[in-house]
């Protein structure tokens, strides 16, 4: 624990990365360059998270860390351990009592509040990069608004699959300027990117930090005649029958045989303990035993 | 009537040597100007310093703005003068794919410029995007293709709808039939001889091909070596020439 | 309606040594509305010289060619080019148009390019085709592809297609039947009527005969020939 300093970026870069954050909590949506350092991890694992969690993370924080909206995935684990382990914070699995969670392609279920602070992983932090693949001119067309090529991208998808397919990383305008990729979120959560809590985003290898501030304005592209529309599975949850959160679709046997289950674990166990049962669960204390 | 485009003394060095230098001339509405020369003449470097690719290192580009009239295209705003390049200006390419989105759908092509000044109903952009593939002579079951699976010609005449869809006043092309066979080549001159009729356009054309320019262009200007040395009526320019260049460019011409 | 004063041109072959060729040298003509004059000489004396003078086709060295209010010899490209487009037409004995062009299109286009909507241009044109005729089944067809004589009456077409208030006319009769010849001559007769004035250039001297008001010798302007 003595060998490293807390969270185990040192002091400076961690100034650093607080800058970059602040100045994207200034410009909302605006992607921050910032000197992404080498992490004991590869990239891809979440670096940018890692960076940006380390870098606003005090000893009194409650940590928490979902991938795809679980909690208890390797690479949720192995971040979770990471930060317990340099930075000696605590960690929790339920929403409701960490003050800064980590995540990878999910928003939590339950409503943030404002103190709380939710870092994404983003892999790709370029909304308009597969279709433009110069940095100096999707820069240009940030700095211009030169928004165009989005909607190409959106006319493509519903000229060949006759709705737009986009189902994550779906690109939203913050505050009415910036156009940014919100990161592999399913387009079911691109709502919730207006919430009270403060959203930073880090992507290590492309080294851009972004952020959106508390009660942002967060508008998902679409057309006039092709509104967005946040789409999950036609289904209640099969464990603790929400019907309104994003479920995991889960194939259960060789028959096709198949159950939908939240994928936000701390939202379904709640939801369970509370005595919610979905039509192929169990009463929860039974499960426990 | 005010001219689209006034040139005062263009110039564009690179190091010690001249791109081109000393270039005026006025362009008015419904005027196609052809600029003909060898190459490294300086013909497309004045191009792209016309249509605000390369920054001119002295003189004056003025284009009769819609809102505000004349105003000087080099001294203007990056935004403005790629607003321009969006909305009032066009430019064609030699080499479709240096015009043209080949990873997007020929529909997405063409209603790029639509969204870009914020089309935002897909079933208008669409509409659109068939009626100007079928004024380029391609076939609506052609619209969700993208131009990878076209032919030469057919990218060539995709370009030319994505870059006049949005009504645009002037258009630059860059040698747009060469590398084209010549069977193509009448096709395409026809359909942009027939556009710029029906839309009143101004256009600039670079080409080394004079047959093109007979039957394009109104006026002509050759260029040697960075200079106009000629300007005039197209057919003027070409049956009495009077710089001795230009009487060589003229007689070198192969007779079919 | 055309007034050419004391008009001079030469050609320099810088090519060939600098050569200067004097074509014409002080050469007036005026030309009244209803009036046909034809330019006679013999071969090489200038009578197409002076005629690609009049329509702006070859620079004027000095004098002043007034076509109604433009004075071709300096005027502005744009000035000559609405000039061709609206006040003075030019049947060439060469038809030179797009491949690919339909014939009808051919003709209709001095109307199209006035401003005439397109089904009365076009139906404008048919009369005209088949007035010279021009066999309906070729009227989808370009032009390029037609004999010359088909050629010619589809050139003729073109060049009477829209009234203009002068015209030129390079040989319009020489590779005409003599069904077709009298057609043509009897259009130059109509133009004539509502005011067209004309110089012509005819071979066809019994044509020139019948046509022409007068005859307009270019030798004695033809630096050389002049005795």
């Amino acid at each position: 624990m003595s060998d490293y300093n807390f969270a185990y970026l040192d002091e400076q870069t961690k100034r650093m990365i607080r800058r970059a954050i602040l100045k994207g909590l200034a410009i909302p949506g605006y992607q921050v360059p910032f000197a992404s350092r080498e992490m004991p991890m590869p990239y891809g694992w979440g670096t940018g998270g890692v960076q940006v969690s380390a870098a606003v993370l005090t000893p009194d924080d409650t940590f928490k860390v979902i991938d795809q909206g679980a909690d208890d995935t390797t690479n949720a684990v192995s971040i979770r351990r990471f930060f317990q382990k340099t930075a000696g914070v605590a960690v929790t699995e339920a929403t409701s009592q960490a003050s800064v969670i980590q995540t990878r392609h999910r928003i939590p279920e339950e409503d943030l509040r404002a103190d709380q602070i939710l870092v994404y992983q983003v892999p790709i932090p370029e909304p308009l990069r597969f279709l433009e693949p110069s940095e100096v001119e999707t820069r240009k067309m940030h700095a211009l608004e030169e928004y165009g090529l989005m909607h190409v991208k959106l006319y493509e998808d519903i000229s060949q699959h006759g709705d737009i397919a986009t189902a994550y990383a779906y690109p939203v305008k913050v505050e009415g300027r910036y156009v940014m990729d919100p990161s592999p979120i399913p387009k079911f959560d691109n709502p919730k990117l207006e919430m009270a809590g403060i959203q930073l985003f880090g992507a290590g290898r492309e080294q851009r930090i972004y952020a959106i501030p508390p009660y942002t304005q967060v508008v998902s592209l679409d057309f006039d005649d092709y509104p967005f529309q946040p789409t999950k599975a036609d289904h209640a949850c099969d464990l603790c029958g929400a019907q309104d959160s994003y479920l995991d679709e889960l194939i259960v046997d060789d028959e096709g045989g198949r159950m939908f289950m939240c994928s936000d674990t701390d939202y379904c166990a709640t939801r369970r303990k509370q005595g919610h049962v979905g039509a192929q669960g169990v009463p929860y204390a039974e499960d426990a035993a | 009537m005010t001219p689209l485009l006034q040139v005062e003394n263009i110039a564009k060095f690179y190091g010690p040597r001249i791109g081109c230098t000393d270039v005026s001339f006025d362009l008015y509405p419904g005027e196609v100007m052809g600029i003909v020369g060898e190459s490294g003449s300086g013909k497309s470097t004045l191009l792209n310093c016309l249509a605000g690719h390369l920054t001119p290192d002295r003189g004056v580009v003025r284009f009769d703005t819609r809102s505000e009239g004349l105003r000087d295209t080099i001294t203007m705003s990056e935004p403005e003068r790629r607003m321009l390049g969006r909305t009032d200006w066009a430019f064609v390419h030699q080499h479709a794919r240096d015009g043209l989105r080949m990873n997007v759908s020929a529909g997405g092509n063409v209603g790029e410029r639509l969204m870009a000044v914020n089309a935002r109903h897909y079933g208008e952009i669409r509409a659109e995007a068939i009626d100007w593939l079928g004024r380029v002579e391609i076939t609506e079951d052609r619209i969700d293709d993208r131009p990878t699976a076209f032919s030469g010609g057919m990218q060539q005449r995709l370009q030319i709808a994505r870059n006049l869809v949005t009504g645009p006043r002037l258009v630059f092309m860059d040698e747009p039939t060469g590398g084209l066979d010549v069977s193509v080549q009448a096709r395409l001159l026809d359909l942009l001889r027939g556009l710029v009729r029906e839309m009143n356009l101004s256009a600039i054309i670079v080409t080394h091909d004079l047959a093109v320019v007979r039957l394009l262009a109104d006026r002509l200007m050759v260029m040697k070596d960075g200079h106009v040395i000629e300007t005039g009526l197209t057919d003027q320019v070409l049956d009495d020439p009077q710089h001795a260049y230009t009487q060589l460019l003229v007689s070198s011409v192969l007779q079919v | 309606m055309i007034s050419i004063e004391n008009v001079s041109k030469s050609f320099v072959l810088h090519n060939q040594g600098a050569a200067e060729i004097p074509v014409m040298r002080g050469a007036s003509l005026n030309v009244a509305a209803s009036e046909c004059v034809a330019l006679v000489g013999a071969s090489g004396a200038g009578k197409s010289t002076l005629m690609r003078m009049i329509y702006g086709n070859y620079l004027t060295a000095s004098g002043r060619i007034m076509v109604g209010e433009v004075d071709v010899a300096i005027a502005a490209p744009r000035d000559i080019i609405r000039l061709r487009r609206e006040t003075l037409g030019y049947v060439s004995q060469f038809l030179r148009v797009v491949p690919r062009v339909s014939t009808l299109d051919v003709v209709a286009e001095p109307l199209l390019a006035t401003g005439t909507k397109r089904d009365v241009a076009l139906h404008q044109a048919e009369i005209l085709l088949t007035r010279l005729n021009i066999p309906e089944r070729l009227w989808q067809l370009s032009p390029t592809t037609f004999s010359g004589g088909e050629q010619q009456r589809v050139n003729i077409a073109r060049g009477f297609a829209f009234p203009y208030p002068a015209l030129l006319l390079d040989e319009p009769t020489a590779s005409l039947d003599p069904t077709n010849r009298a057609t043509v001559l009897s259009m130059i007769g109509e133009a004539k009527a509502r005011g067209t004035a004309i110089i012509g250039i005819f071979h066809d001297h019994a044509a020139r005969d019948e046509i022409c008001d007068r005859q307009f010798d270019v030798t004695r302007f033809t630096p050389g020939l002049a005795a």
